[in-house]
């Protein structure tokens, strides 16, 4: 990903309405996102455009992820 | 250096529900408006906001704006000016109503009525019983009302700056506001907003505390950029605690799991509690289970490290009740404390919740300030609502669901107060010629420093010294040492260095920004905590405790009075509390107790 596109992406993720999400989200881009292969890390920047309650159900586990392209995604930040 | 110049009526800073609340009333009279934020707007922080917004509808039992009054007074400890309270409670139903109108999704009861329940605090008949007052739509009410008051801004053509950064406040010779400077992160580009209107809504500035549970965005901006401009803040010793965030996160542990038989224990796994509270023990107020954590860690029992947190232990109870009755918690500490709570304790602290004080200004969203012999002298061109204001209707403390209300009325008061100023023909005053100057050379210091102040250590030291000088419950000595410590941090923060010298996307060099933000509001709490030398609502200290001669510690004599910080040349002054509302009698001085 381009500097541009990843200092974007990282502001976007480090600056949202939900503590839980700046957390969960700075945290993975620290450590877990250059494991994404390049596609997987534009379906990350895709996914972290989601609402913050709908995104936060997912990564905390309290709601299935019910896109099967996000699934792996979610995943690995669960996991971070 | 010339910089391009947008010429707008009115400008915004902040896209959380007061600015957008501000924004319909502009653009909807057919004024030219811009909103800038730092993020789209429906991810502010308002999003968070889950329990509700007051209003004395009356829905589902007898209800009246004076008991909702009365509330806020009470709740405020007498510390909230009784004009701005009254005028609150009264546009509530108003501003609840035109909001459903807008499209707000309210839970509804059978009858097709919106649905209210009762919320801490709130009470029938000036303190009687508890009332059912709070409208919400399910929990997410903060949510659903931003994304109705964003709809209507789209379509009253409000303009959205998205991904800007405001950096200053532009004033003139005389005084008046007339703009902003402000970066587009995209490209780094510094702009000014040329206005005839300039409303800040830019939220609270929890972020000072190491224990937050404030989003990262709360950096205080709009009172960063107004003490750099010479605007006094007001109140700013006064900031909501909850007692269990997690240790280090902040995420919130509902006091449900204490309710549950959760257990607080320090260092020696003793319950604590006992010696607090021996009758109610863990489930004590909020304030006696803050105080005792806190005691708990000053004097040297706190866990880990730093010794600095205690144990919220509830490994004695059935894993199916764990995950029956506090689902989400096992989840909570897994991904913030890294703890099995079945299996382990999780690590808490009193957590800074919400700010009480910030930008005076009158209930109209005028800002004000002390100006020959006028405590509350109208800044031209200045407004300011939700968080970042202080009207002040929160006093020393503010009730659930307040807040909503507070950002609905005064987002509205300030946007018609703007509205009713512009259509008396106030033209664009002349931009001065150093307009932009300031924000050009922190810019350009910034880009330029070598052998400066890391932004994250920087910002690490305040918030540590905020926690353990100026937490919850808060000790003389303290106070004086933690003056010293943060003006020792503020000239590490005035001196900061970021390796980042890029022009798009350079968050390092936004993070230094917000920091720059962060310190007025850090130093400005500090000191004017110091200098209160009463209890008052959120305000405890150690040394102000309850007598009978000052019941709960609070020393009306002395102390019923606003604090003004001026950041200019770090003193305190202070002005009197407004006991008069518009319409009724004083709710008159007495002890608060619940």
């Amino acid at each position: 990903m381009e500097r541009a596109d990843y200092e974007r992406l990282r502001w976007r993720c480090i600056r949202r309405a939900l503590l839980e999400l700046d957390i969960t989200l700075t945290r993975f881009l620290d450590d877990g996102f250059d494991k994404l292969n390049d596609e997987e890390q534009l379906l990350f920047a895709e996914m972290a455009d989601m609402e913050d309650h709908e995104l936060w159900y997912w990564l905390s586990g309290k709601s299935e992820c019910d896109d099967p392209r996000f699934a792996p995604i979610v995943a690995a930040v669960r996991k971070s | 250096m010339s910089i391009p110049v947008l010429k707008f009526d009115a400008v915004i800073v902040g896209a959380g529900g007061a600015g957008l609340r501000s924004a319909i009333q502009l653009s909807e009279a057919g004024l030219k408006t811009a909103v800038l934020s730092k993020v789209f707007p429906t991810r502010s922080h308002t999003v968070a906001a889950q329990g509700g917004v007051a209003a004395s509808l009356g829905n589902s039992e007898e209800d009246h704006w004076h008991w909702h009054m009365y509330d806020t007074v009470k709740g405020s400890d007498w510390l909230g000016d009784q004009d701005a309270i009254e005028f609150m409670v009264r546009k509530a139903n108003e501003c609840v109503v035109e909001l459903e109108h807008y499209g707000m999704p309210f839970d509804r009861t059978d009858n097709g009525k919106i649905y209210q329940r009762p919320f801490g605090g709130h009470m029938s008949n000036f303190g009687e019983k508890p009332v059912r007052r709070s409208c919400a739509a399910a929990d997410r009410t903060g949510h659903a009302m931003l994304h109705a008051m964003y709809q209507r801004n789209v379509k009253a053509n409000t303009q959205f700056f998205v991904e800007w950064m405001a950096l200053d406040l532009i004033r003139d010779a005389e005084g008046h506001v007339v703009g902003v400077t402000a970066m587009e992160m995209e490209t780094g580009q510094v702009v000014i907003f040329h206005t005839r209107a300039t409303i800040f809504a830019t939220g609270g500035a929890g972020r000072i505390f190491y224990s937050s549970t404030n989003a990262f965005i709360n950096t205080g901006d709009g009172l960063g950029m107004a003490a750099r401009a010479g605007i006094p803040l007001e109140d700013m010793e006064f900031w909501q605690f909850h007692p269990t965030g997690v240790a280090g996160a902040g995420v919130l542990i509902t006091e449900g799991v204490r309710g549950e038989g959760g257990i607080l224990r320090n260092s020696s796994k003793e319950r604590f509690m006992e010696r607090y509270a021996p009758n109610a023990k863990d489930l004590a107020s909020r304030d006696v289970v803050s105080r005792a954590m806190t005691t708990e860690i000053n004097e040297g029992r706190g866990c880990g490290v730093n010794k600095d947190y205690v144990l919220l232990d509830i490994t004695h109870l059935d894993p199916n009740t764990i995950m029956k009755r506090l689902p989400g918690i096992r989840e909570i500490g897994l991904q913030f404390a890294g703890v099995d709570c079945i299996k382990e304790p999780l690590p808490v602290v009193p957590t800074c919740h919400y700010q009480m004080g910030g930008i005076p200004t009158h209930y109209s969203g005028r800002v004000v300030v002390p100006q020959d012999g006028n405590p509350n002298t109208i800044v031209p061109g200045f407004y300011a609502a939700g968080e970042c204001a202080c009207a002040s209707v929160h006093g020393a403390n503010r009730l659930g669901t307040n807040s909503l209300l507070d950002l609905l009325v005064f987002g509205k008061s300030a946007g018609d107060s703007a509205v009713e100023d512009l259509k008396a023909g106030k033209a664009h005053r002349e931009l001065p010629q150093d307009a932009a100057e300031k924000s050009l050379s922190r810019v350009s210091a910034l880009d330029n420093r070598k052998g400066g102040a890391n932004v994250h250590e920087t910002r690490l030291a305040m918030q540590r010294t905020m926690q353990n000088h100026a937490g919850v419950f808060r000790f003389g000595d303290l106070l004086k040492s933690g003056v010293d410590k943060i003006l020792d941090v503020e000239k590490a923060a005035r001196q900061l260095e970021i390796k980042d010298k890029s022009m798009a996307w350079n968050t390092a060099r936004t993070e230094a920004l917000e920091m720059e933000n962060l310190i007025e509001v850090a130093k400005a709490t500090m000191l004017s905590a110091e200098a209160r030398k009463e209890s008052r609502g959120a305000h405890v200290r150690d040394d102000a405790p309850d007598t009978p001669e000052f019941p709960n510690g609070r020393n009306d004599a002395e102390w019923l009075k606003h604090t003004l910080f001026n950041p200019v040349d770090n003193t305190i002054s202070y002005k009197p509390v407004n006991m008069q509302p518009l319409t009724v009698e004083t709710i008159a001085l007495k002890t608060r107790s619940y």
